[in-house]
């Protein structure tokens, strides 16, 4: 696979326009003898976890919310409520940041941490555009799939760590959840790889580009991709604990969850990393089906669409609206199901979830062995 | 085995159905549900569009004959207490000065043109404790004390709460009562010595 086969309308730009070229320059930047470039590279995503989920993570779900339930939302901060989530921030950073006396207090502190971390590392091989990866991994995908279990560890340390009936109850649920709903999860982004024969996250996306845009992207590459697709995605609801696989948290039940006993910026951590893996398993299904930042709109004869929408520039808009576009059907499902009970969650996981991953894994095998 | 597949059918039919519905009223939020009331024709078709009420800003009035906060109108009060006494949790609290007699026209007359008799110096209403049974407003003889169709009056300090209808300051009440008291002893030592003269009259014609 050679880095020409990217369609590049021309953008004028310091650092090229070739496949991560922005990365590598930044890679290669060092200051002092210090390795500068490397840290910015690691900043770009925290900083876009950070605002994304500023605005479209809090403030986006508190305004789609609402709507779906013909309510308004935040009005009152800001035109239409929107510094309201600045306030918000102000308010959490002013918070007593509290450890419960019968805490296990290393495990309490460290438990965001790890959570964060696990959120936040799998957005190494994110590609953000074709100019643009944190780790160009050859083992990108996989990389992904296994550093999120991590999280686990980190759901674990807090509920445990909490010492509250609540917290633990909703670390364990939460824990089996995860663990059971990465089976199917790994199995239909196995269908993917397939599909593409690589594990490598920009090569995935780079096989997806072509002059008829959408036509080209695995969700349409076989007649049983769109298999695959829905099970990831209902899987990977259970993973980052969306409603309706919101058991970890049940309000109503849980007070909630894990992080009940967290406060101020812990807690502000906590919810970083859940809204940074919601984005992470978006782009993850939309790099592996729906071609990441390639963009969806065909040539058409001499309007050249899809010439004219690709690019380092254009590829991260293409993959950050997709990742978004996920996370609005994610939110929309929240506020049209109910929460599963749990054993419907497992009987959702193994009985039918699992033997369809498995089927779909098969029968793409099949497609690509025996392909017309 | 036809049960499993019908519930994944079942599962997928309904989720698709509820994300369908969920979906319309998002797009609907564009624009506000109708203003309709009950009595309305329509007021069952308006399920679409936002509902919420911004509330300092947008205020359902109140109907006009409701019983909410008290209020007293002080020109029109005889100071006769009917509301002190009716009042089943004593939210109100009352003192009165008799008017000397070259007051009265002073004090003046209620607007149905009933001579009052009684300065009102303290007339307070703890809407605090008030309950808004309206015992008080019916027991009224002139209807000077009625509701009023102001539902929100929240206060940050209880005491704000405690409402003064009182139609003398401080001052003027200890005057009025001065007076009274000087109109009584004068009264008094007037009636003494009358009955001394009738005495000694009566000692004179024996």
């Amino acid at each position: 696979m050679s880095t020409t086969a990217l369609s590049q309308f021309s953008i004028p730009l310091l650092m090229g326009n070739s496949l991560n070229a922005w990365s590598d320059a930044l890679a290669g930047f060092y200051l002092f003898g210090l390795p500068l470039g490397l840290v910015i590279i690691a900043a770009i995503p925290l900083v876009f976890i950070a605002l994304y989920s500023l605005t479209y993570g809090v403030y986006g779900e508190r305004k789609i919310s609402a709507f779906m339930q013909d309510r308004l939302g935040p009005m009152e901060v800001g035109k239409w409520g929107i510094l309201q989530t600045i306030a918000d921030i102000l308010k959490l950073l002013q918070k007593e940041d509290i450890v419960p006396a019968s805490a296990d207090k290393f495990l309490f502190v460290v438990g965001p941490g790890i959570l964060f971390v696990g959120s936040f590392l799998a957005f190494a091989v994110l590609p953000f555009s074709p100019a643009f990866i944190g780790a160009s991994l050859n083992v990108g995908l996989f990389f992904a799939i296994g550093i999120v279990a991590i999280e686990v560890v980190g759901i674990l340390a807090a509920g445990w760590g909490s010492n509250n009936k609540w917290s633990l109850y909703g670390a364990v649920r939460s824990v089996a959840q995860i663990v059971s709903y990465e089976i199917p999860a790994a199995i239909a982004l196995l269908c993917g790889a397939m599909m593409a024969g690589t594990l490598d996250m920009q090569k995935i996306n780079i096989l997806q580009s072509g002059s008829y845009g959408f036509a080209h992207f695995f969700l349409f590459h076989s007649p049983i991709a769109w298999l695959p697709f829905l099970i990831y995605f209902i899987a990977s609801l259970a993973e980052v604990n969306r409603a309706p696989f919101d058991i970890p948290e049940a309000e109503s039940e849980l007070v909630a969850g894990y992080f009940t006993e967290y406060t101020g910026m812990k807690f502000a951590v906590i919810f970083l990393a859940e809204y940074g893996s919601m984005f992470m398993v978006s782009a993850i299904i939309s790099i592996v089906f729906l071609g990441g930042w390639n963009s969806p709109l065909p040539n058409l004869g001499g309007v050249a669409l899809n010439d004219w929408t690709n690019g380092p520039v254009w590829g991260a808009l293409w993959i950050i609206s997709k990742g978004f576009f996920f996370i609005f059907v994610q939110m929309w499902l929240r506020w049209t199901l109910p929460r599963l009970r749990v054993d419907q969650l497992m009987y959702l996981c193994w009985k039918v979830l699992t033997p369809f991953a498995f089927i779909s894994f098969v029968l793409t095998a099949i497609w690509e062995v025996y392909r017309p | 085995m036809s049960e499993y597949f019908g519930n994944i059918k079942t599962g997928a039919v309904t989720i698709a159905t509820g994300m369908g519905i969920t979906l319309k009223h998002f797009f609907n939020a564009i624009h506000r549900k109708g203003d309709a009331g009950l009595d309305d024709v329509d007021y069952f078709r308006q399920v679409d569009g936002l509902c919420t009420l911004q509330y300092p800003r947008e205020v359902i009035p109140t109907p006009a004959n409701a019983r909410y906060r008290l209020y007293n109108k002080i020109e029109d009060c005889i100071g006769c207490g009917q509301c002190v006494r009716a009042c089943p949790i004593s939210c109100i609290e009352m003192e009165t000065i008799k008017v000397a007699p070259d007051d009265l026209a002073v004090c003046g007359k209620t607007s149905d043109g009933q001579q009052k008799k009684f300065w009102v110096p303290v007339f307070d209403i703890d809407v605090a404790k008030c309950m808004t049974c309206g015992i008080c407003t019916t027991v009224c003889p002139t209807e000077c004390l009625y509701h009023t169709p102001v539902a929100d009056f929240s206060e940050f300090d209880r005491s704000n709460m405690l409402y003064h209808f009182g139609n003398l300051t401080r001052l003027e009440a200890e005057a009025k009562r001065r007076k009274l008291a000087e109109i009584q002893a004068k009264a008094l030592a007037d009636k003494e010595k009358k009955a001394a003269e009738a005495k000694l009259e009566k000692k004179d014609g024996e």
